[in-house]
């Protein structure tokens, strides 16, 4: 099972880093989300995968019987998609703040904050 | 115990829980802010004393024994981090009193600023790689805010960069954690320095060190990964400057230094050749993009730059007193560099710009704020006896032994550019008359914005020149935590207990 997922992964980062490539910061913004859950696939993965068997012990008993899924994985994950959930959501609004106030999502007319040909006067 | 260790982060967070309400009032605001600095240093000191008498010291939160749950640790190296944010994070919260504006205030800067520092004192003390993944997202979330608060074009037009980079480092950090847990199935980095050399395969380790360098690197800025930097360090109010300016960069280098000395400390050839490349490009690039630039803060970000590859130049020569040279210059650099955008700051109110063509006299008008940023802006370039002089020398001395002289070269070299940058300054903004009216004295601003703009440059200055002419118990520090570093038996020991590090093999 592990070596489909991981095929997946794969090509998820190639359709997110050809989406980053992109000059327009919305494909860029689409782009970081896919690599985004393909990270936390990548996680879930790194924990081996083990097929309908929950990490769950039984009463009376201190260890489960048999093996169980990896549960750690799944919060590391958990946490993850949290956090990446704040951070693209603030991304996105971001975006939008910035093409009410500047006018574009074109990455090379963003040119605000480092002019192309800064005022080079030297002081006499 | 375990509560004192905790407190670095849980003090800024309940800081800004506190301000949040307040920010209708900027001086209640202001203050509670400043409040919560103070009690910081305050824990600050405490760790640094217990720490520096009893070694290392190790906290389980919710009393789940490392490496299962999640650890908190102090060393010599945090104790230090830790210290230095918290006098950074006072200055700052004091500078900031007159100079963020109502506006911002209101919309929570004390706030953010307050979760920006428990971002970066809970990276300095976790000894959880996830963990520390979280700190690193709270300190980005928290600086997202201070970059665009406000909404100006600029900022939103810096901030964009900012963040699109950085969430692309997070990614990478992300992935590499999820790729080192596979391998060894731990994540805490004291368990991590004993499983990692146990895994039988040097391609996937390999490929994991490069990995974590490309995400530490990202957020510490060295050579081909630092454009984010210039592009968006001078957007926001010059407070926000230079906290990011002293703190930011810094922890990516800490988490640089930790990873590469306690949980790679093999397959040191590859790994610390690629630092020392990125190290010796990040000086020389850094410095040569601020001799280009005509603005004084775009002159200091460059330079930000250049000195974080003096940082990894420390971690990548790999000797007990290179690692010290680093410890030290870290220590010397926020100092010197928070100080160099306060000045900055004020020099604009004084003058009205930042650009080097617009503004000038500043010596004339206010001789006092003239000195303080001689003493800062020279000590960066390294003149004997400020303090950047011995940060230097530490790391001269280190490649001299290693023979690595092209190295040496290459710092002298940038210490040079470093000067030319800084004369330029002090040519430009300093001397020569103000070209279009004249320079306001700092007799002119109201007495006490006057003072909240003079007491944290007056107090950094003053480290700057404590450092520089009694460095040798700054020194013997700097030693001992490179020590630690480097024999990390004692941390292995209060993490996962007494005789751990018998399995550690060779290292």
């Amino acid at each position: 099972m592990e070596g489909p997922l991981a095929l997946v992964v794969g090509i998820l980062i190639a359709t997110g880093v050809y989406l980053m490539l992109a000059r327009d910061l919305l494909h860029y913004l689409f782009g970081l989300i896919l690599i985004s859950n393909a990270a936390n696939l990548a996680i879930f993965i790194t924990g081996r995968l083990t097929r309908a068997a929950p990490a769950l012990v039984p009463k009376g008993l201190e260890v489960p019987p048999m093996p169980v899924a990896n549960p750690l994985p799944q919060a590391l994950i958990l946490t993850a998609i949290v956090i990446g959930f704040g951070l693209l959501a603030f991304a996105l609004a971001l975006i939008a703040q910035a093409y009410k106030v500047l006018g574009t999502l074109d990455v090379d007319s963003m040119r605000i904050a480092e002019p192309v040909k800064p005022k080079r006067k030297k002081s006499p | 115990m375990s509560w004192l260790l905790a407190l670095p982060f849980l003090i800024p967070i309940f800081t800004a829980l506190a301000a949040f309400p307040a920010r209708g009032r900027p001086l209640l605001c202001g203050s509670i802010s400043i409040c919560g600095c103070v009690l910081m240093l305050g824990i600050a000191i405490a760790i640094m004393i217990l720490v520096e008498t009893g070694g290392p010291r190790a906290a389980q939160m919710g009393d789940w024994a490392a490496p299962f749950g999640i650890t908190l640790v102090a060393d010599r190296l945090s104790a230090v981090m830790l210290l230095i944010s918290a006098i950074v994070g006072l200055c700052v919260s004091l500078f900031s009193l007159s100079d963020i504006d109502e506006k911002r205030v209101k919309l929570g800067f004390h706030s953010f600023f307050q979760l920006l520092l428990a971002g970066v004192c809970g990276s300095f003390i976790t000894g959880d790689l996830f963990n520390l993944y979280v700190w690193f997202e709270v300190m980005l979330i928290a600086s997202f805010a201070l970059l665009v608060l406000g909404g100006d074009r600029i900022q939103l037009d810096g901030g964009i960069k900012y963040v699109a980079l950085n969430l692309v480092s997070t990614l990478l950090m992300l992935t590499s954690i999820g790729m080192i847990y596979g391998l060894t199935g731990t994540l805490n980095m004291a368990q991590l320095h004993i499983s990692l050399a146990t895994v039988d395969n040097p391609v996937a380790v390999s490929a994991l060190a490069v990995l974590f360098i490309s995400a530490f690197g990202i957020k510490a800025a060295i050579f081909p990964l630092f454009f984010w930097l210039p592009a968006s360090y001078h957007a926001p109010p010059v407070a926000v400057t230079a906290v990011f300016a002293g703190l930011l960069t810094k922890v990516g280098v800490y988490a640089l230094i930790r990873t590469f000395t306690l949980i790679f400390p093999t397959d040191l050839g590859f790994t610390h050749n690629i630092l020392l490349g990125a190290a010796l490009l990040t000086m020389l690039t850094g410095v040569l993009g601020a001799a280009a630039q005509y603005e004084f803060r775009k002159i200091l970000a460059f330079h930000i730059i250049s000195q974080i590859g003096f940082l990894v130049l420390g971690l990548a020569l790999n000797s007990p007193l290179a690692l010290a040279g680093s410890v030290f210059y870290m220590v010397h650099n926020i100092v010197a560099k928070t100080n160099l955008f306060l000045i900055s700051g004020t020099a604009q109110r004084l003058t009205g710009s930042y650009e080097l063509s617009e503004i000038g006299g500043v010596y004339q008008a206010s001789p006092l704020l003239s000195t303080f940023f001689f003493i800062a802006a020279f000590s960066l370039a390294g003149f004997p006896p400020l303090s950047g002089f011995w940060a230097k020398l530490l790391l001269l001395k280190a490649s001299m032994e290693q023979a690595a002289y092209l190295v040496a070269a290459v710092a002298l070299i940038t210490g040079a550019l470093t000067l030319y940058s800084m004369s330029k300054i002090w040519a430009e903004v300093f001397w020569k008359d103000h070209p279009k009216s004249y320079c306001s004295n700092l007799y002119e601003i109201p007495r006490t914005e006057r003072l909240q703009r003079l007491l944290p440059v007056a107090l950094l200055a003053f480290i700057t020149l404590g450092l520089g002419l009694v460095p040798e118990p700054f020194i013997d520090y700097s030693l001992g935590a490179a020590n630690e570093l480097l024999e990390p038996r004692e941390y292995l020991d209060a993490v996962l207990g007494e005789g751990s590090a018998q399995y550690t093999g060779n290292h």
